[in-house]
């Protein structure tokens, strides 16, 4: 059996910064100017209703077109904090570029997601302070998780005056958005650009390498706080189900992504000659996508059932084989080969077996919260299929605790989700805590 | 193909389509090069007595532009010819020579005294122009000194000079007006009590653009001033229609041709012109949009329309619309039409249900058993043609007319009406 070919450097450095660059380049003013003339600014917007944040979409597009762009960043943040980094990786076309009506006489909908970030890319370049705080309530809020859903509701709180501090599991701030989004969609560090901006809102205590249940606790948490909001995502990844699934060379997904956006020089990245990554939706296209873009030489995506059940969008599976990827379908994963190292992965297509030869096998089968955060902090909460369940305001089975983003059941996993979840949350918590925004 | 040669005043051109007098025609080699493209004849750049006009050295131009930067509406502060008139005489002379079988027509704006017009008429139309066009329209600068529409906004001043011209010239003699005036008709009238063969309109529309948001001042500006200036293109067909449809069909003006300007940039608009009354057109800020090139679209254009309409001439388009202009008053008040809606062109954008919600007549539904779907409510229509206008869909939303058994019946005889007369 061969060595598995596992090394660096398998593009030089400038090719590799060529293939992680910006995927959609910012419009220029003129781009924008023509593009946001297409919209029609249709009453009671289908955009509108189909963004999981509400954002009123013909009024940013109106704005842009009258050359009032912090007016337009500011319609588009005040229902999206995060409305940056929804710009950049929201699968548009099964959201608000779906629903444009551009789609029924044309097949062309208004570029919606490049008009955003158009809009709100130089709020974050200038720190432009586009939101005030409400007046001081003297109510203290806990936010366990610093990604997407925590920095919404955290924002929120702040808005409307409630003193915040959120507890970051990580060494770096902002969750996902830092870690899990692959690199050519949030270039220049734009991820920690968009959470300086939220927390100079003020009134936001931002801690990093808090772990709960390891440095701190649910229960005293709810003690020391006047509310506490959980968006600590899913640390677990769902299992093949296959024997030797600990074997060297099988590795999930979502920790190569978080390698790879971490990585100063992503050509010092090991990167395998053959991949197969097993998995349909965004992690599975984002590590496939990488991995070719970084050098490996064959990038298999094998997903069990077929491409309209995929999760990920028709654009990212386009993405995926114009990137040189190979899409398999109705294919199941069967056997591991190899014996100290992956070599190979055997899958059943109808009764016929199919072999991949694998230096590695990335596993984007989804995640799931930890076993030991079920069994432990997340005990006395209501859990379905191991998620939180929340109700319409994002509160869970325990009083005085909301929960959002991938954490919760009925989630999509969208970071536009997760944003609005934690503003759900907030203005409940801030009725809760007898504020009058609610 | 339907013949495109066009006969105003006895002039002929291959077509019906003249250069206004305008910074395309100011000399030349600009007129060569519009003859070398096809125009059927340009209006030279208004003469004017020596020594010449100065013209500012900032902006003389500016626009309003769509999104995309298309040219919609101009503004212009250029004054009339700013060379010598020997230069001009000699150039149109030349160009006559070399375009025999083209309308070449001088625009000319003098002082207000007869002198002044018997000394140069004859030496202008020594040039061998076909015409001259007397510019009493130019609503910037000149008019300040006592010409252009300074003379176009008084009657009696446009006869007097009119006939001035007349006693000197031995060609046809238009007279340009201006539509800085609130009724057409009086000033067209004088023209032709004054003599004049045709009238020539519009004139540009006293305009200031807009301000410049940093510095608050008007804008464009010369050293920190501006002033205002003459507003064409596209965005002026409309007013110049009115104007043309209103001479037209005045009984008293009814008689004299129209060469129609205004906005003109595609065959339609020509149509428009040809069809309301005017015998030719002539443009301008289109040709300064694109160059001269679109004379093929025009010619083209409206070749193929009078082929479509079995019309072997643009003579049989003139004035083919002209009985259906009437006054409000005249028209039928039992006649229904009302919206409908093709559900299968519709994209749901549901702009005619706001604007006949907040601005008409709560006419059009937004939903339909809890479908999102936009259906007319007969009832409440009053069929004003708000939707249909605002539908980004071509043809989604059309006017049908609703049969009754009123017979026709108008405002002057209606019961509401004080006025009424007796039938």
């Amino acid at each position: 059996m061969p060595d598995p070919d596992i090394r660096p450097n398998r593009l030089d450095k400038a090719e590799i910064d060529k293939n992680f660059a910006d995927l959609h380049p910012p419009l220029s003013r003129s781009e924008a100017l023509i593009e946001a003339d297409r919209c029609y600014f249709c009453y009671d917007a289908p955009c509108t209703t189909a963004c999981p944040t509400g954002i009123d979409i013909p009024s940013f597009i109106q704005k842009i077109r009258s050359d009032n762009i912090r007016g337009s960043a500011h319609t588009i943040l005040s229902e999206n904090i995060m409305g940056g980094m929804c710009a950049r990786v929201c699968p548009t076309e099964v959201l608000c570029e779906e629903a444009c009506v551009r789609n029924t006489h044309e097949d062309k909908p208004v570029e919606i997601g490049l008009l955003q970030r158009y809009a709100t890319d130089p709020i974050f370049e200038d720190s432009t302070r586009l939101f005030e705080r409400a007046e001081a309530s003297t109510k203290r809020v806990a936010v366990v998780g610093g990604g997407p859903a925590g920095l919404s509701c955290a924002h929120r709180l702040a808005m409307l005056g409630h003193e915040v501090k959120v507890f970051n599991r990580d060494p770096r701030r902002g969750g996902l958005n830092e870690y899990g989004i692959a690199a050519y969609k949030a270039v220049d560090d734009f991820a920690q650009r968009e959470v300086d901006y939220i927390l100079s809102i003020g009134g936001i205590e931002y801690q990093d390498n808090v772990e709960l249940g390891r440095d701190v606790s649910l229960a005293s948490l709810r003690e020391d706080y006047d509310a506490v909001f959980v968006g600590i995502g899913l640390a677990a990844v769902n299992d093949l189900g296959l024997d030797k699934e600990d074997m060297p060379g099988v590795e999930n997904a979502t920790d190569y992504i978080a390698d790879l956006r971490q990585a100063e020089d992503k050509s010092t990245l090991p990167v395998g000659r053959n991949v197969v990554v097993i998995g349909g939706g965004m992690t599975a296209i984002d590590i496939a996508v990488q991995s070719k873009r970084l050098g490996a030489e064959r990038v298999d995506l094998v997903y069990r059932r077929g491409p309209e059940q995929m999760s990920a969008s028709k654009f990212e599976q386009r993405l995926a084989q114009t990137s040189g990827v190979t899409v398999h379908h109705w294919l199941h994963p069967k056997l591991l080969h190899g014996s100290d190292h992956v070599s190979a992965i055997e899958f059943d297509k109808d009764g016929q077996s199919v072999v991949l030869e694998a230096d590695v096998v990335f596993k984007a089968i989804g995640q799931k919260l930890a076993d030991e955060q079920l069994a432990n902090e997340l005990q006395g909460i209501e859990i379905l299929n191991g998620k939180i369940v929340v109700d319409g305001d994002q509160a869970t089975s325990l009083e005085g605790i909301w929960a959002g983003g991938d954490c919760v059941a009925g989630g999509d996993d969208l970071t536009v989700s997760a944003v609005q979840h934690g503003k759900i949350a907030a203005i409940a918590i801030d009725s809760y805590l007898g504020g009058e925004h609610g | 193909m339907a013949d495109l040669i066009s006969e105003f005043l006895g002039i002929r051109s291959p077509n019906p389509f003249w250069l206004a007098s305008a910074p395309p025609t100011d000399k030349a080699y600009n007129v060569n090069r519009a003859f070398e493209a096809g125009w059927g004849g340009a209006v030279w750049k208004t003469l004017g007595e020596d020594p010449p006009i100065v013209n500012v050295s900032g902006p003389r131009y500016s626009a309003i532009h769509s999104n995309d930067r298309r040219v919609i509406g101009f503004n212009n502060i250029e004054l009339i010819t700013d060379r010598p008139l020997q230069t001009n005489l000699d150039e149109m002379r030349q160009i006559k020579r070399d375009w025999p079988d083209r309308a070449l027509v001088a625009s000319v704006m003098l002082p207000m005294n007869e002198e002044t017009w018997a000394k140069y008429v004859p030496m202008i139309e020594d040039t061998g122009a076909d015409a001259f066009e007397l510019n009493f329209g130019c609503p910037h600068g000149m008019s300040e000194r006592g010409m252009g529409a300074a003379v176009g906004q008084v009657p009696e001043y446009i006869q007097m000079v009119a006939e001035w011209c007349k006693k000197a010239a031995s060609i046809p003699v238009i007279v340009k007006l201006t539509p800085n005036v609130t009724n057409i008709v009086p000033p067209a009238k004088a023209a032709k009590d004054g003599g004049a063969d045709a009238v020539s309109l519009i004139n540009t529309i006293n305009s200031i653009m807009r301000v410049n948001y940093d510095t608050l001042t008007m804008f464009p500006t010369t050293d920190g001033m501006g002033t205002h200036g003459g507003y064409c293109g596209e965005a002026v067909k409309p007013i110049a229609l009115n104007m043309v449809a209103e001479i037209a069909r005045d009984h008293e003006t009814r008689d004299i041709p129209i060469s129609g300007i205004g906005g003109i940039s595609d065959w339609r608009d020509a149509v428009d012109f040809l069809a309301l009354g005017a015998s030719n057109v002539q443009v301008c800020t289109a040709v300064m949009v694109y160059g001269f090139k679109i004379i093929d679209d025009l010619t083209d254009g409206l070749s193929t329309f009078l082929d479509d309409k079995g019309m072997t001439s643009v003579a049989d388009l003139v004035g083919k619309a002209v009985p259906s202009v009437t006054d409000w008053q005249y028209l039928n008040l039992n006649y229904v039409e009302k919206a409908v809606i093709d559900q299968d062109l519709c994209i749901k954008c549901g702009r005619c249900h706001i604007v006949c919600e907040d601005t008409s007549h709560q006419a059009i539904t937004n939903s339909v058993n809890g479908e999102r779907r936009f259906e007319v409510i007969d009832e409440e229509c009053v069929g004003c043609n708000l939707c249909a206008s605002v539908c980004p869909v071509d043809s989604c939303i059309t006017m049908t007319q609703v049969p009754n058994d009123l017979a026709p019946g108008n405002w002057t005889e209606h019961p509401n009406n004080p006025m009424r007369k007796s039938k």
